[in-house]
């Protein structure tokens, strides 16, 4: 069952940028700023993380996951540490996400070319 | 000497040839339905290179050598080289000419370098300060892409007004002398911009500039536009041909029966998933140097406005907001 | 042109000229394959929870595992070409975020790896982060004053 939730709410999100691109010519750079900044805007609303609990991977997996990621790690990170969570929040709950995007992206440009599509 | 007609046309007095042509093209074109046409058809389009820039420059030292050859003459033969292409800087001509130590004039015009390298060609003969003069035009898929928009890897989806930039280089050598085809007379295009903004729609950008020259030229020469067999523009696509013969057609003109467009020749819209079609400068450049010019030789076609167009724009006037500007180049060739 | 066609008049001209995206087609293709991309989190994080991981932790290497795939496979050229038939789809989920990590990254090493591969591997990540740690600090302060 949680991999119908996860397929059905992944796809829509999906669509939902597919519409937008195809409606207003937002580059992908563009549609991956937006996402991420709505994700953390409703992740600090706590609306969010109903519909991650909901659909598992479904809500997390897409960028609207990195955004409420972003949002809760601030969120939790003032709970423990105070006004300084504020600071630091953010890019520690993102930390993996991130490290793993730029460690795993210098291996791939020590071994790969670019390829002509 | 050349005589100035109308508003911005030229006519020449001497016999200009155009003695030889040779093109280069990359490995999608060469699938395309104009293979038969080319000189050379690239199995890898790096070329044996390190980058795609280093690939271009390689290309077109290469084809510019070949159209020499063809010729039968000598680098040292020509008095000019005039090419163009789309890098910054010019760079892919550049680094392709360095080699060859011939007199340089590098030309920027976008997609429709090949037309103003030629025109300037040919003002080069007429005025007798040269005997033979090489021009060409080159581009590059992966450096077009990796400078206008995206890296080559990024999973983007190609929008359906999007046309490929084409791989190679054109290249023609022009001499004073009696072998078909011949210069005539151009028509230089000014700066048209309608502001369209959307990089992914070129030929909507240059239509009004292609309109615009074709309109002044059959003007100042009094001609109507069945006199060419052929009119060609160079990368309209099929929604920048659909609104050239809209546009010229508002203006009485009507040019439904003997326009082609290399962008749509070039390539097979259904098979090759090019969508609108080919653009850069190497797509009206290869389009003349191979299929154009040998129907001229053998007379299929006798007369021919050869018309490539151009989306003047860098990356960051695009980001600024700027619109796209348009041009585009008339050369009237006749055997 | 001639007097009589206007900006306006032409903008409406080439709207008509111009083929509009198969939004439809478009859209069945992005919802399948990232609706695909997320059952794939949803099997690494099930795998998660039977080593018995929280559910945070779980998430964390979900995304790392996936970005990792993502990574791999532009690396071999074929995030592009699911990229250009799945739209949205592949550029949405966290794998997409990815790949415009590594894509620039490979593209401009022949630039060095300062300027080149350095540099240039920010350029859709970076606005990415900044606007995302942005907007995190901003519902920061207001958590922060409101709690």
């Amino acid at each position: 069952m949680d991999y119908v939730k996860a397929f059905c709410v992944g796809g829509l999100i999906c669509v939902l940028g597919q519409i937008l691109i195809d409606k207003t010519k937002l580059t992908s750079a563009r549609i991956l700023v937006l996402f991420v900044v709505c994700g953390c805007i409703l992740g600090g609303l706590g609306w969010y993380q109903k519909l991650v609990e909901f659909a598992g991977a479904g809500a997390s997996v897409p960028l609207f996951g990195f955004g409420n990621t972003l949002a809760r790690g601030v969120m939790k990170e003032i709970d423990k540490a105070g006004f300084l969570g504020v600071v630091t929040g953010g890019l520690k709950a993102s930390a993996g996400g991130i490290t793993a995007a730029i460690v795993s992206a210098f291996v791939m440009a020590c071994i790969f070319n670019p390829k002509e599509k | 000497m050349a005589k100035h007609i109308g508003k911005q046309s030229m006519e020449f007095e001497k016999d200009i040839s155009i003695i030889s042509t040779a093109s280069t093209v990359g490995t999608k074109e060469g699938e395309g339905p104009l293979r038969e046409y080319f000189d050379v058809i690239l199995t890898d389009n790096l070329f044996g290179q390190e980058s795609w820039e280093k690939a271009e420059s390689k290309i077109a030292s290469d084809n510019l050598k070949l159209a020499i050859n063809k010729a039968g003459l000598n680098p040292s033969d020509i008095s000019y080289v005039v090419t163009g292409d789309l890098l910054n800087q010019c760079c892919g001509s550049t680094f392709g000419v360095r080699g060859l130590q011939i007199p340089f004039f590098g030309v920027f015009g976008a997609c429709s370098t090949m037309g103003e390298s030629m025109g300037l060609s040919s003002v080069l003969l007429e005025s007798g300060g040269a005997k033979y003069v090489l021009c060409g035009a080159s581009s590059h898929f992966a450096s077009a892409e990796k400078q206008f928009r995206f890296p080559m890897d990024l999973g983007t989806q190609r929008t359906p007004t999007a046309s490929w930039t084409v791989t190679g280089d054109g290249a023609a050598v022009l001499a004073i002398g009696n072998e078909h085809p011949y210069v005539r007379r151009i028509t230089t295009g000014k700066i048209i911009d309608m502001g369209i903004t959307d990089a992914n729609n070129m030929g909507a950008a240059m239509a009004p500039a292609a309109a615009d020259a074709i309109y002044q030229h059959l003007s100042d020469f009094g001609f109507k536009p069945d006199y060419y067999d052929v009119i060609a523009t160079g990368d309209l696509g099929y929604v920048g041909q659909k609104l050239l013969i809209e546009l010229l057609k508002e203006k009485g003109i009507d040019i439904n029966k003997n326009h082609i467009d290399c962008g749509i020749e070039i390539f097979d819209r259904e098979l090759q998933d090019t969508h609108c079609g080919g653009s850069g400068c190497a797509c009206s450049a290869v389009t003349f140097a191979g299929m154009l010019y040998n129907k001229l030789r053998h007379k299929k076609i006798n007369k021919l406005l050869f018309v490539p167009t151009g989306a003047l724009m860098s990356p960051t006037s695009v980001q600024q907001g700027e619109s796209i500007a348009g041009i585009a180049h008339c050369v009237g060739i006749e055997n | 042109m001639g007097k009589e066609m206007t900006k306006e008049k032409y903008s409406n001209m080439v709207k008509k000229a111009s083929p509009g995206s198969p939004i439809v087609t478009n859209c069945i293709k992005a919802f399948v394959v990232g609706g695909i991309i997320c059952c794939i989190g949803q099997f690494i994080m099930n795998c998660c929870s039977v080593f018995g991981l929280s559910v945070e932790d779980s998430n964390t290497y979900t995304s790392i595992i996936l970005v990792v795939l993502a990574s791999l496979l532009t690396g071999l050229g074929l995030y592009s070409k699911l990229g250009n038939f799945a739209g949205a789809g592949s550029i949405v989920p966290i794998t997409g975020f990815s790949n415009s990590v590594t894509a620039p990254a490979i593209e401009f090493k022949k630039e060095g790896f300062i300027l080149g591969l350095g540099a240039k591997i920010f350029i859709v990540a970076g606005p990415v982060i900044l606007y995302g740690v942005l907007t995190s600090i901003v519902v920061g302060i207001i958590y922060y004053f409101v709690s």
